[in-house]
C-alpha cells in the first residue's frame, strides 16, 4: 500500500509531440491516497487507460515523475511497484486450470504452497469460483473468465494498489452489481488503494469514495459523488455527471439575481459577490433542484416532452430558444402546457465562460 | 358431423417427401469424379491386373500389393522417408517458430521487408531450388561447398558420401519450408492481444512462462495447420532431393516417390507402381488423420 503521487506527468503517443494535442496525457499533479477508493471517469480516448498504464508502470510517461510514498519509481518495472491490473477483456492461461491461473501471480514471487492455497480459496470463495477451480480455464463462459481474471488481481494481499480498467464490460448487469458490491467489501476489509477506470458514471459514483473526471488528457475535477454532482466545476463535467446533465442558461446580472431572457433569477449573495465579470456568464442548476409548478412567482416556461421514467419523470421545458430539463416526481401531473420553475438559490451556481463562479 | 382422422392424416404428411433436391448433388459429384475418382480408379485397374498391350492383360488380384509391401527396397524407402519427416518436423517447428519470435510484433516498412525476404524461398519453383543448391554445395565454385572444403578443411563430395548427402538435402529442405512455418507462427503470434503480454508482467510472469503458458497456446492452431502441411509435403518431397542426388549415392536418399517414380518410369513396372501409389497414398492419409485426431484433442479436455 501506497501513496502514490504524479508529479507534472505527461504522455504521448508520438517520438516528437510538438503540440498539446499530441498529448494523450496533458501535464498534470495527482495525488490518490492510501487505501482510497478512486474512479477515474472519463469518455473513450480521453486517456484514462494511459493514465493508468502509467500508475502500474506499464508505459513510461514522456515527461514527469511518479513517486509511491515519495521514492521514485517513474523508473521502476510493474514488478517491483508491485501493482495488481485488471483488463478490460479477461485475459486467462487457456492451458491452466482455475486454480492454477488464480495461484500463477503467487508462484512467480515466489509464495509458499501453503499460504498459495489458502489465499486461492479465499478468492475463489469470494468470487463464486470454488466449484471451478479445477477446470481448465479455457472452458468457462466469458463472464467467469472475466472472474478469474479480477481473481488474479485480487490474490496478492500485499498490492500498492489495484487498477481496475473498465472490467466488468463484459459481465451481465445483475452480476455487475454482485461483483461491484463485492469489490467494495474487499476494499472494506483489506483497506488496498483502488482505482477504478469507467465510463460509466454510475459506476464511478456508486464504486467511489472519491471521483476523478478526466476529458481530451487533464484532470477536470476530482471530489466525492457528492461535490462532483452538487459543484461541477465546468460546463463538461456539469454535462458529463448526472443524467440528464446540468442545464445552463445564458444570464446578466441585475441587482441581486440574475436575468434570464428578460425574467429575473434570484441569486445568493455570495454567489454575486465572487462575479467578477460581467460577459459570458452562466446559470448552472441541475434538474433535480428545479420545482415545476403551475402558479407563483419563478420563470415561466412553455412545457414540452415529458420522459416517464418509473421512478421519477423528466420535463424538457423552453425557454426562449433555450432547453430546460427539469426533474418532476411522478406523483405530480403535468397538465398544461406552461408552467412556472422555481430554482433551488442553494443549488444554483455561476459560471463564466464556462467555469464555476467561487 | 364428419369427423377428420388427424393421426392419419399427420402419417400421410409425414410421408410426403420429396427426395429430389438429391439432383443439385449431381455436378460436384461430376466434378469430384473426373477430379479424383477416376485418375485413382485408373491406378486401381493397373494395380489389379498385369497389362502387356490392350488387348492381353490377366487379372492378378492382390500379387502386386503382397509383392509391394514384402520388397525390402520399398520397406528401407519408406523408414528413409519416416526419418526425413520426422526430422523435418523436429528441425523446421521448432527453428520457424524460434524465427518467429525474434521479429517485432510491430513495425514499418522494415517489418514488411524482412517478412518478403523471410518468404523468398517459398516462391522459387522446385527444380529451381534443387538447381541452386547443387551449383552452392559444388565444392569447386559453390559457396558453401568451397567453403566446406577449402577454409573448413573438411572433404566435402556429396554425391558420394552418404552422410553429406543426407545433410545436404536436410538443409535445403529446412531452407526451403521453415519460411512457411515462421509465416503461420508469426501470423499466430500477431493474433495475441497485448493484455496478455501486459497481464503476464503484472503478474511477474518470466519470459519463458509467456512463452509457455501464452504464445504456445494461441499459436496451437496455426502450428497444427504447419504440422499437417509439413509433414504431408515433406513426406510427398521428389523434385529437390531428386535434382539434388538423384536419390544416391546408392539409395541412400532414395525417398519414396523417388523410387516409385524409378519403378514406373524407369523400370516400367507398371502394375507394382499402381499398387505402391494406392499404399502410398493410405500411408499419407492415415498419418494425416492421426496427427489432425491428436492435435485436435489436446485442443479439448475441459476438465483435468
Amino acid at each position: 500500500m501506497a501513496l502514490i503521487e504524479f508529479e507534472n506527468v505527461a504522455h504521448s503517443y508520438l517520438r516528437s509531440p510538438a503540440r498539446m494535442e499530441d498529448y494523450a496525457l496533458r501535464p498534470m499533479n495527482l495525488a490518490w491516497q492510501d487505501g482510497g477508493a478512486y474512479a477515474l471517469l472519463g469518455a473513450s480516448g480521453s486517456g484514462k487507460t494511459t493514465l493508468l498504464n502509467i500508475i502500474s508502470g506499464l508505459l513510461r510517461p514522456s515527461a514527469g515523475r511518479v513517486r509511491f510514498d515519495g521514492r521514485d519509481v517513474t523508473d521502476s518495472s510493474t514488478v517491483q511497484r508491485n501493482i495488481a491490473q485488471v483488463f478490460q477483456f479477461p485475459v486467462i492461461y487457456d492451458t491452466m486450470t482455475v486454480f492454477d491461473n488464480l495461484a500463477f501471480p503467487l508462484r512467480n514471487r515466489g509464495v509458499a504452497a501453503a499460504d498459495v492455497r489458502s489465499r486461492v480459496s479465499e478468492v475463489a470463495e469470494m468470487l463464486d469460483l470454488t466449484d471451478h477451480l479445477r477446470w481448465r480455464a479455457s472452458g468457462l463462459a466469458a463472464d467467469e473468465k472475466q472472474k478469474v481474471s479480477l481473481g488474479r488481481g485480487l490474490v496478492r494481499s500485499d498490492v500498492s494498489a489495484i487498477l481496475f480498467d473498465e472490467p466488468l464490460t463484459v459481465i451481465d448487469p445483475n452480476l455487475k452489481w454482485r461483483l461491484r458490491r463485492k469489490l467494495k467489501e474487499i476494499h472494506k476489509r483489506y483497506n488496498t488503494t483502488l482505482i477504478y477506470v469507467t465510463h460509466d458514471q454510475s459506476e464511478a459514483l456508486t464504486f467511489a469514495d472519491r471521483v476523478v473526471v478526466i476529458h481530451e488528457g487533464s484532470v477536470l475535477q476530482q471530489g466525492t459523488p457528492q461535490e462532483l454532482f452538487e459543484t461541477p466545476i465546468d460546463r463538461f463535467v456539469g454535462y458529463f455527471i448526472g443524467s440528464p446533465g446540468m442545464n445552463f442558461l445564458p444570464c446578466r446580472l441585475s441587482g441581486d439575481g440574475a436575468e434570464v431572457v428578460g425574467q429575473f433569477v434570484p441569486l445568493a449573495a455570495t454567489l454575486l459577490a465572487k462575479a467578477t465579470q460581467t460577459t459570458g456568464l452562466e446559470i448552472g442548476i441541475r434538474p433535480e433542484a428545479i420545482g415545476l409548478s403551475s402558479s407563483g412567482s419563478g420563470l415561466a416556461v412553455e412545457i414540452g416532452d415529458v420522459e416517464h421514467l418509473g421512478t421519477r419523470n423528466i420535463a424538457t421545458c423552453r425557454l426562449g430558444e433555450h432547453e430546460i430539463k427539469v426533474v418532476v416526481p411522478p406523483e405530480q401531473p403535468i397538465l398544461s402546457e406552461r408552467g412556472i420553475l422555481k430554482f433551488n438559490p442553494a443549488m444554483t451556481r455561476l459560471y463564466a465562460d464556462g467555469r464555476l463562479v467561487g | 358431423m364428419p369427423t377428420v382422422d388427424w393421426s392419419a392424416r399427420g402419417r400421410a404428411m409425414q410421408k410426403w417427401q420429396n427426395q429430389r433436391a438429391w439432383f443439385l448433388v449431381i455436378p460436384v459429384v461430376v466434378l469430384v469424379a473426373f477430379n479424383a475418382l477416376i485418375p485413382v480408379m485408373t491406378v486401381v485397374n493397373y494395380s489389379v491386373q498385369d497389362i502387356f498391350d490392350s488387348t492381353h492383360r490377366i487379372f492378378v488380384g492382390t500379387e502386386w500389393y503382397r509383392e509391394m509391401l514384402l520388397n525390402t527396397r520399398l520397406q528401407h524407402a519408406l523408414l528413409r522417408q519416416l526419418v526425413f519427416s520426422g526430422l523435418v518436423l523436429l528441425i523446421e517447428l521448432p527453428l520457424g517458430v524460434a524465427i518467429a519470435l525474434t521479429m517485432p510484433r510491430k513495425g514499418g516498412w522494415g517489418l514488411s521487408a524482412t517478412l518478403v525476404i523471410v518468404a523468398l524461398p517459398l516462391l522459387i519453383p522446385w527444380n529451381v531450388i534443387g538447381t541452386i543448391w547443387v551449383i552452392f554445395l559444388r565444392p569447386d565454385i559453390g559457396l558453401l561447398g568451397h567453403f566446406i572444403d577449402h577454409t573448413l578443411g573438411i572433404h566435402f563430395d556429396y554425391p558420394t558420401v552418404p552422410i553429406q548427402a543426407w545433410i545436404s538435402v536436410m538443409m535445403m529442405e529446412v531452407w526451403h519450408w521453415t519460411p512457411l512455418v515462421v509465416l503461420l507462427a508469426y501470423a499466430g503470434l500477431r493474433s495475441i492481444p497485448d493484455a496478455y503480454y501486459q497481464a503476464a508482467n503484472i503478474d511477474a510472469a518470466s519470459r519463458w512462462a509467456v512463452f509457455w503458458y501464452i504464445q504456445l497456446p494461441k499459436m496451437r492452431g496455426v502450428l497444427t495447420i504447419a504440422v499437417l502441411l509439413r509433414f504431408m509435403d515433406s513426406f510427398l518431397i521428389y523434385t529437390e532431393p531428386f535434382v539434388l542426388t538423384g536419390g544416391g549415392p546408392g539409395d541412400t536418399t532414395t525417398f519414396l516417390s523417388i523410387y516409385l517414380v524409378k519403378l514406373a518410369v524407369g523400370e516400367f513396372d507398371v502394375g507394382k507402381a499402381a499398387a505402391f501409389s494406392i499404399i502410398y497414398f493410405l500411408i499419407v492419409l492415415v498419418f494425416s488423420y492421426v496427427f489432425y485426431q491428436v492435435l485436435l484433442r489436446a485442443q479439448r479436455g475441459e476438465v483435468r
